[in-house]
């Protein structure tokens, strides 16, 4: 089957900062996209160029079936854009935004007005939907602009970090919002820095760090490229760590790390829960008493750093300063912690 | 957000519907304008205050200054004045415009609201004609407020009610003219409150090196053809006559003889020109 959205070597380059270094990335239909990386690391302007905000310097691309290049008004009729930042009117009402963007998308105001109304009941806004936005929550105005990139069921849609800023109970929302549309067939390019998110959302997973997909695979496929199983075992006593360390020695794959005051011992394994049952069984034969035991494997946080050599966190605090966003920075009023 | 009413949520997807050139074009600029329309009223200071910048005009002018501007051929009197007067606060009402047209784009430019529009499959040119037919449409109706407190103050028409409307007719036409010209300041600066003043600065000396408020035959000589030719003059020139407004003797400059014409060519000239180069910054602004 031919991917929904396709992009061949982009170029972009804002001044001497070279925003886009040759991004390629193809997503298959019905599937979900994480694009994940640090701020700056060019997320964003992947995805303007990809919803036609922005013209790349060099690089192909098609979304649905259509060159953005060349039918970028067709390529509009077919995606939804769900920004950083809430893109909606905050004088207008929750009923009148929806409203105005399904006028932009050519439907008649009738259709409008009854596609508003479904999708404020179903994004739990009906309530407040005759309230002006401006006295929404970072959340209900998050809920409106998700609402606004689906007024026309588009095929397509870009999630450009969707839950930056949200409270748990929220992003949670959304999440779920997410995978329904996910399972009605829709094709998805999410950016996220959260490794959670892409973990649960995505079924591929594209690292991008200085404008270039440095990894690319499925959650699992990351995790097992820097390996790295290990047995985490919590005993009860502390008398009992050495023994303990006498038992998992057979197994263990590596020097175990042992943390005295927690009583937690570490050790790198290769051969998953089979492993993990054999060990029990060997402390129970024992009669090691324990606290927890589990096996771990790497989370993407660690996939991260090792392919990128830096953490996400540590990038938060903005200490880069391109404008991801892609668009000259004059003006922009600072929306959250990634403008 | 229930899962319960997301099956619903897939049937009977609605089909959009098809337009196409001036149609696309007339049908989006609406959708943007009352978009816009929505916001003035939710914003009612923006149009209050709007309003008492050429109130306060009229009061001072005709007040505080009448009784000492003397218009050749006459006597100095406030009532003489008012008359004289009028016109050039009605052309300077609709020149203000500009501010509200610039900062209105450069506000919706520093927005992501810009990006929803961008990402819909709309006409480009929708969301700068949608911003001036809106600022069109509160112009007329600081025009007709305006009127209203010029007729308490003693300011009437002499030439019968349609060249009257003429008049406004002109006016609004220079002023949708110029808010293209805000149009474009609003998509060149890099804020909301630049707008602002970078709409009205150099409006004063447009406004002031014109008929507006003294006869230009009071002017330095090598100022006169300039203010003549202003764009401003031909305008205030024109209604004027249309008003009956004409106080001391006749202006035999080319321009002022053909006022309604040159006020005409000029809206006309200044709207092709600024929309032209708007749409086109628009569209290359953000990529």
């Amino acid at each position: 089957m031919a991917p929904a959205i396709q992009a061949q070597n982009l170029v972009k380059t804002f001044g001497d900062v070279r925003a886009l270094d040759g991004v390629s990335l193809d997503v298959p239909e019905g599937t979900v996209l994480g694009l994940l990386g640090p701020n700056g690391a060019g997320k964003t302007t992947t995805v303007r160029v990809l919803t036609t905000l922005l013209r790349p310097d060099s690089g192909r691309a098609v979304v649905a079936g259509v060159d953005v290049l060349k039918h970028p008004n067709q390529v509009r009729s077919l995606i939804g854009l769900s920004g950083q930042y809430a893109a909606v009117d905050e004088y207008l009402t929750g009923r009148e935004n929806l409203q105005m963007v399904g006028e932009l998308y050519q439907m008649s105001s009738r259709d409008a007005k009854a596609r508003a109304l479904e999708l404020l009941e179903w994004f739990n806004l009906s309530e407040a939907m005759d309230r002006t936005a401006k006295t929404y929550s970072g959340g209900m105005r998050r809920r409106l602009d998700l609402a606004a990139a689906l007024v026309v069921r588009p095929p397509v849609m870009f999630l450009d970090e969707p839950t930056t800023g949200l409270d748990p109970r929220n992003r949670l929302a959304l999440w779920g919002v997410i995978e329904t549309l996910v399972d009605q067939g829709t094709t998805l390019l999410l950016t996220t820095q959260y490794l959670e998110e892409a973990d649960r959302l995505a079924h591929d997973i594209a690292v991008v760090d200085h404008g270039r997909v440095i990894a690319r695979g499925t959650a699992d496929q990351l995790k097992a490229q820097i390996g790295g199983e290990r047995v985490e075992v919590v005993v009860h006593q502390r008398e009992d760590v050495s023994e303990a360390l006498a038992a998992l020695a057979p197994y263990a794959k590596g020097d175990p790390d042992v943390e005295k005051n927690t009583r937690k011992i570490t050790v790198p394994v290769s051969g998953g829960a089979k492993v993990l049952a054999d060990v029990i069984r060997e402390l129970d034969a024992r009669s090691i008493e324990i606290d927890d035991i589990g096996l771990r494997r790497p989370t993407l946080d660690d996939v991260f750093l090792s392919l990128t050599g830096h953490a996400t966190i540590a990038e938060q605090n903005g200490d880069r300063n391109t404008d991801e966003t892609g668009r000259p920075a004059k003006g922009r009023k600072s929306h959250g912690k990634e403008v | 957000m229930s899962t319960s009413t997301a099956t619903e949520h897939a049937i009977g997807a609605a089909v959009p519907r098809q337009r196409h050139g001036i149609s696309a074009m007339a049908h989006d600029s609406w959708v943007v304008a009352k978009r816009n329309l929505r916001r003035m009223t939710r914003i009612p200071e923006i149009v209050v205050f709007g309003l008492m910048q050429p109130v306060m005009f009229v009061l001072l002018f005709s007040f505080v200054m009448g009784g000492a501007i003397q218009i050749p051929g006459t006597q100095a009197s406030s009532s003489a004045y008012t008359q004289f007067l009028m016109a050039g606060i009605f052309a300077q009402t609709v020149t203000f415009a500009v501010a509200g047209a610039s900062a209105g784009v450069a506000e919706d430019m520093t927005k992501g609201l810009v990006d929803r529009f961008r990402s819909l499959p709309m006409t480009r040119s929708a969301v700068l004609v949608g911003r001036t037919v809106a600022d069109l449409v509160q112009t007329a109706f600081t025009l007709l407020v305006l009127a209203m407190v010029a007729l308490l103050v003693g300011w009437r028409i002499h030439e019968g009610v349609l060249k009257a409307l003429g008049a406004f007719a002109l006016l609004l036409l220079l002023g949708y003219a110029f808010s293209w010209i805000g149009a474009l300041i609003g998509l060149s600066v890099r804020s909301p409150e630049a707008a602002t003043s970078a709409g009205l600065i150099w409006l004063f000396p447009l406004t002031f090196i014109s008929n507006a408020f003294v006869p230009i035959s009071s002017m330095p000589g090598w100022l006169q053809p300039i203010a003549y030719w202003n764009p401003f003059s031909a305008t205030v020139q024109a209604c004027r006559d249309l008003f009956g407004n004409q106080v001391g003797p006749v202006d035999h400059a080319w321009p002022m003889q053909h006022a309604s014409l040159v006020s005409v060519g000029w809206s006309l000239i200044i709207m092709a020109v600024f929309s032209w180069l708007s749409v086109r910054k628009y569209r290359s602004a953000v990529g």
